[in-house]
């Protein structure tokens, strides 16, 4: 397969040199790229998942490395492993089931897979989840639980029944292949309309004549706060101007743009205006495990700021930049540290760091992370594609999105051998 | 119909338009990167191992070099091999910069090349032969010889198309560092170069201080001038090698006539990045003598108003390029890289397949699978390698390490670069040094400030190494000259004689390490192995300026104090001369070398003579050949006529009294024999009285010196001369009326040949 390998090659490059920014983009290619891989591995008859998994891992475990401190691509990885364990299971359970109803489904052919045998497979699905794992607290909470997890497609196993055995089995292992590709289909269109679902939620959120305030520019906050004013909201949007990448000037060029009372502040200025805020709303790099958020520098401040005077501190995160993981030391271990020209003129300064003279070592040190934790307990809800959720609440969405098993993603060392 | 036809024109012109811009973008933009220096401030180091495989923060430079051109957009890049080019190729080929998608290195191996200049003469030759073999290749299709032909023929047209410059190109060395985009720039340029063909190279700037004191820039360069226009960016003066003990610098006035407003920089620096027109190429080629891409290049289009070709300058603001130069601007960028300056090119962003490296709090930098002892103090904006072990009660601070050293206990490290399986063992101390991969260093062991050890070297036990001194296992090469030319020369016969050394010390390592271990016993300490290089030229007074540690303290205060002094100086009288011990002893010291020069020169040039002189008698050469031979040694020397008078008589003489002779009558006739033979030589140079009198001078030189035997001749011979028409009786004359009033001991000759001088002056009174 030496085609993915050129794409993989290619998005490794990407992504060790920062040449793609932002967490949708990264998220989004990142599920191509894995789904391509996915359709060119050739699938051995037997242990089919498990072939896919290692191949995915693989990939998966040189891109993580590639730029560790995006973790929206640990983040598809994970989904997508996930994906694939979820179909397995499907289709073994299916089988399983298929014994059953097998005197039903004999003569079906490829033509009707598609179309009726849809809710079976779902309850099957779903009945094999429910055997095999302690339910989530979604599946309890929603009827029918899977249906939009498992695709149209993916069918009743029960066709292969009557036919030979190797017949059954080729099918099966294109059929695995087949329903991963569409899963991974569906989680890419999950992440490229996660704008619009979160946004979908703005009128619960917004209020008339509100006073929101936000930090820098976030495509999800732009989109959110264009929903409430297509509802007919009119409230006043506050931005704080981002430093050292001032791009909440962007942010307030767009909301003016769009008709929006926009007031510019500067960063250093937003405590003193978080009296007359209502409601503090901001994207993030990364929901953590625990419910602590990766975002823009600048975001601790806010969020302090917002718990001293109450204000409600709401994060919108699409649900590809919720990761697994917990954090440790997250002001090092998951920043990005980056060029010091963003805040100072080298030439202005070249004088400080004439390292000729006096003993050597720069006395001036221009350090410019470009992310700030922010830990749970100043969060006060996040709204993912899902709707909305306390911090408290994220494991248990982690719980609905990854495996254990998949946490680590590293193979084991004999594969990787 | 006809309104059809009109769109369809329309559309074509559209089409045709479009096509230009379209064309531009489309080129795929190539880059040629110059893998040599061409100088020889890294030396030893780069005896062994090329300047751009040097590891800048653990990656050899011209990873830098090669994923900034990536990044920037460049499709096609031409490494540039000369010394040790076969190292070069051989890490490019191993790395992963030839499999890179929309991104081609290719290389171009070339041994005698020994400047920028020849390389790109080298490589628009190479332009022009593709015409010249596509041409052949249609005449050889037409004349449809045999088909293998053909077909190598091909062959040769592929491999040559392989190096086209088909547009503007970036010229770059393997050793800069950048992170600067180039859309801008380069769209400046096409601009300019489409309203004005002349406009042929725009130039990369940076803003960067000197420092008042030393007179240098951060990089450790010399204090950049450059006189820009601030409307249209042209470049009309640059001077990196100005005189700073006079602090001034002259601007033709025609500067100030011409352009309506300069401003004059010396705040910038040079970025040595350059966006070049394939005209630059043959500018190569049509001024032969262009060596230095500064220095020569853009000082030459500068003063040359003939062809009136331009240069225009692009200045960087938030982003970052360097060249290393020199040790100085290799620390300042390996610290700068450090304090990510360079971002995205920084140690723990994986740009070039470098290992995976983790930052920590205060720019600490770490590698896996480090070994690193309890109680060792790694201090901020260090970089340690993989698999490095470090004992315990070290100290490390501001350093580089690389990969698989070892590092004892009690160690301190400050300010140090040290490269890859390096062992350090217990309780030595090393302060702002180089330290090259392989190096052992035993227990106890000192390096001052400055001190660059090369390959493989080994210091003894408690040995200090002084500061500032280069330690190395290949003896230093023989004299330096400070001639530019020269240097290059140097160099390039340098890295042939260097393939051969290393050779025998490759064979020779085993026995070397005993046999060295005596034989420098007294140098390196008890086991050491290497030479320590005596310091070259411009000695310890310039070392400090170029090296790795920091300007000591002293020099900082003497300097500050010199300035001081020359303020007041020049406030007192206008004169710019300065009264410091230390810029007096400079100049002195220079111009007592001009002097030395000047009388070396005029000796070299004797010999020359006479050895033309003595191989035209042997070999029977035509006098006119050797009137030009000789002719071309006085221009070469810079001589003048007189000189070549004195020389072509020293050496006429010192051949009669070479010719075996067995009294002085017989050494008289072979005089007047030589003398008659090759009259018309000395005749060529006599053209006024000046040089009449000079070989007479000389020839009582010589009777006093060098050719005793002449001296009870000297009458006779001075008459031989005067008979052969070589000389007047008025130089005679003068010469006897200047020695008038000389010491008797200088009389001995006037007095010896006062009769002849007698009868000459009575003659010519007769005469009147």
């Amino acid at each position: 397969m030496p085609d993915t390998q050129v794409l993989v090659n290619d998005f490794l490059n990407k992504l060790k040199k920062r040449k793609i920014e932002g967490s949708q983009a990264t998220a989004r290619q990142t599920a191509e790229l894995l789904r391509s891989v996915i359709s060119q591995q050739r699938v051995p008859y037997t242990n089919q998942a498990g072939a896919l998994i290692d191949a995915v891992k693989a990939v998966g475990e040189q891109l993580i490395a590639a730029n560790p401190v995006e973790l929206a691509v640990g983040n598809i990885v994970r989904r997508v492993l996930h994906i694939i364990r979820e179909e397995d299971l499907s289709l073994t359970t299916a089988a399983i089931g298929g014994l059953n109803l097998s005197a039903v489904s004999d003569d079906e052919n490829d033509d009707d897979r598609d179309g009726d045998s849809t809710l079976s497979a779902a309850a099957v699905a779903a009945a094999a989840r429910s055997t095999l794992r302690p339910p989530s607290l979604q599946t309890l909470l929603e009827d029918t639980p899977v249906s939009a997890a498992v695709p149209q497609t993916s069918s009743s196993g029960g066709d292969s029944e009557g036919k030979s055995k190797s017949a059954d089995k080729s099918s099966r292992s294109r059929k695995l292949k087949h329903d991963v590709i569409e899963a991974v289909n569906e989680l890419i269109q999950d992440i490229v309309t996660c704008h619009e679902q979160i946004a979908e939620q703005a009128v619960e959120h917004i209020h008339q004549n509100e006073v929101i305030l936000t930090l820098g520019s976030s495509r999800t906050v732009l989109e959110f706060l264009f929903a409430a004013k297509e509802k007919k909201r009119s409230f006043r949007v506050f931005v704080a101007e981002g430093a050292p990448r001032y791009q909440g000037h962007l942010l307030a060029k767009e909301l003016v743009a769009r008709g929006l009372q926009t007031t510019l502040i500067t960063d250093s200025a937003v405590f003193a205006m978080i009296s007359r805020v209502n409601m503090v709303i901001v994207g993030a790099h990364a929901v953590m495990a625990n419910g602590g958020v990766i975002a823009p520098v600048g975001m601790n401040l806010v969020a302090l700021a917002a718990q001293k005077h109450a204000v409600p501190f709401v994060v919108l995160a699409g649900s590809h930049k919720l990761c697994p993981l917990y954090p440790h030391n997250p002001e090092v271990l998951l920043n990005e540290l980056r060029s010091p020209s963003e805040l100072l003129d080298f030439g202005e300064f070249s004088d400080c760091m004439d390292f000729g003279s006096g003993s050597g070592s720069p006395l001036l040190h221009v350090v410019n992370p470009a992310f700030d934790y922010v830990p749970p307990k100043l969060v006060s809800l996040f709204i993912t594609d899902t709707g909305g959720h306390n911090p408290s609440y994220m494991y248990r969405l982690i719980a609905d999105y990854y495996s254990a098993d998949d946490l680590v993603v590293q193979r084991r060392a004999t594969a990787g051998n | 119909m006809g309104a059809q036809k009109k769109r369809a024109a329309a559309a074509a012109a559209a089409a045709r338009v479009s096509e230009d811009p379209d064309d531009l973008a489309r080129q795929p933009l190539q880059a040629i990167l110059l893998a040599d220096s061409f100088t020889t401030k890294f030396r030893p180091i780069t005896l062994e191992r090329p300047k751009v495989l040097l590891p800048l923060v653990n990656v050899p430079m011209i990873n830098y070099t090669l994923a900034w051109l990536e990044a920037a957009g460049v499709a096609e890049v031409f490494v540039f091999c000369c010394a040790h080019s076969k190292q070069v190729i051989d890490y490019l080929e191993n790395s992963e910069w030839f499999s890179q998608p929309n991104f081609t290195v290719k290389t171009i191996e070339s041994h005698n090349i020994i400047s920028a200049g020849d390389a790109l003469r080298l490589i628009y030759e190479q332009n022009v032969a593709l015409v010249d073999i596509a041409c052949l290749l249609k005449l050889v299709s037409l004349s449809r010889l045999k088909l293998a032909t053909c077909y190598t023929l091909t062959i040769c047209f592929l491999v040559v198309l392989s190096f086209k410059i088909h547009g503007d190109f970036v010229l770059i060395s393997g050793d800069t560092v950048s992170n600067m985009s180039l859309t801008q720039a380069l769209q400046e340029h096409k601009e300019r170069k489409k309203k004005d063909n002349n406009a042929v190279m725009t130039m990369i700037i940076k803003k960067s201080k000197p420092s008042p004191i030393t007179r240098q820039s951060r990089l450790g360069t010399d204090e950049l001038f450059m006189a820009i226009d601030p409307n249209t960016k042209q470049l009309l003066y640059y001077e990196d090698k100005a005189d700073h003990s006079k602090g001034t610098i002259c601007l033709d006035k025609m500067l100030l006539a011409e352009n309506p407003s300069i401003s004059l920089h010396n705040d910038k620096q040079d970025c040595y990045i350059d966006i070049c027109s394939p005209e630059v190429l043959s500018l190569f080629t049509d001024n032969f003598d262009y060596q230095h891409l500064r220095r020569h290049f853009v000082k030459g289009l500068l003063l040359d108003d003939i062809m009136g070709y331009k240069i225009f300058t692009h200045e960087i603001h938030s982003s970052y390029a360097a060249r290393i130069d020199n040790y100085r601007s290799y620390d300042i960028v390996s610290k700068d890289i450090i304090q990510r300056w360079t971002y995205p090119y920084v140690p723990d962003v994986k740009f070039c397949g470098n290992r995976a490296t983790k930052l920590e709090r205060r720019g600490m930098y770490r590698a896996l699978e480090i070994e690193q002892s309890r109680s060792a103090q790694v201090g901020s904006f260090t970089v340690i390698g993989y698999g490095t072990k470090i004992g315990s009660n070290s100290k490390i601070s501001d350093s580089v390490i690389g990969e698989g050293c070892t590092i004892g206990s009690n160690v301190l490290i400050e300010g140090s670069y040290i490269w890859d399986n390096v062992i350090i063992e217990d309780g030595c101390e090393l302060r702002h040094v180089i330290v090259c991969d392989g190096v052992i260093m035993k227990a106890g062991a000192v390096l001052k400030p400055g001190v660059v050890l090369s390959f493989k070297v080994v210091i003894g036990e408690r040995f200090v190494v002084p500061a500032y001194s280069k330690v190395s296992l290949l003896q230093q090469p023989t004299v330096h000259d400070s001639d530019e030319e020269l240097e290059y020369a140097d160099n390039s016969s340098g890295t042939v004689e260097f393939s051969s050394i290393q050779g025998t010390a490759d064979q020779s390592n085993g026995e070397m390490t005993s046999e060295s271990s005596e034989a420098h016993k007294p140098k390196l300490g008890t086991g050491g192995v290497g030479y320590i290089w005596s310091i070259c030229e411009g000695g310890q007074e310039e070392e400090w300026r170029h090296s790795v540690a920091p300007i000591p303290e002293d020099k900082l205060t003497e300097l500050s104090e010199a300035m001081d002094d020359d303020q007041e100086l020049v406030t007192q009288d206008r004169t710019a001369l300065s009264t410091s011990g230390e810029l007096i002893s400079d100049s002195n010291a220079s111009e007592g070398d001009d002097n030395e020069d000047s009388k070396d020169d005029s000796v070299y040039f004797e010999k020359e003579v006479e050895a033309t002189f003595l191989r035209a008698v042997e070999e029977n050469v035509k006098v006119d050949h050797v009137i030009l031979e000789v002719n071309s040694l006085r221009l070469s020397y810079n001589m003048t006529s007189a000189d070549c008078a004195g020389a072509v008589f020293y050496s006429m003489m010192k051949l009669a009294i070479k010719t075996p002779h067995s009294s002085a009558s017989e050494l008289q006739q072979n005089t007047a024999n030589i003398i008659t033979t090759w009259q018309k030589l000395l005749k060529s140079y006599l053209l006024e009285i000046d040089e009449e009198i000079e070989i007479i001078l000389k020839f009582e030189e010589m009777c006093l010196e060098s050719a005793k035997e002449f001296s009870p001749l000297f009458a006779r011979i001075l008459h031989i001369l005067y008979d052969k028409d070589i000389l007047q009786e008025d130089a005679i004359l003068r010469w006897a009326d200047e020695k008038e009033g000389a010491d008797e001991s200088d009389k001995v000759f006037v007095r010896q040949s006062e009769k002849f001088i007698q009868w000459l002056r009575e003659a010519s009174e007769e005469e009147d």
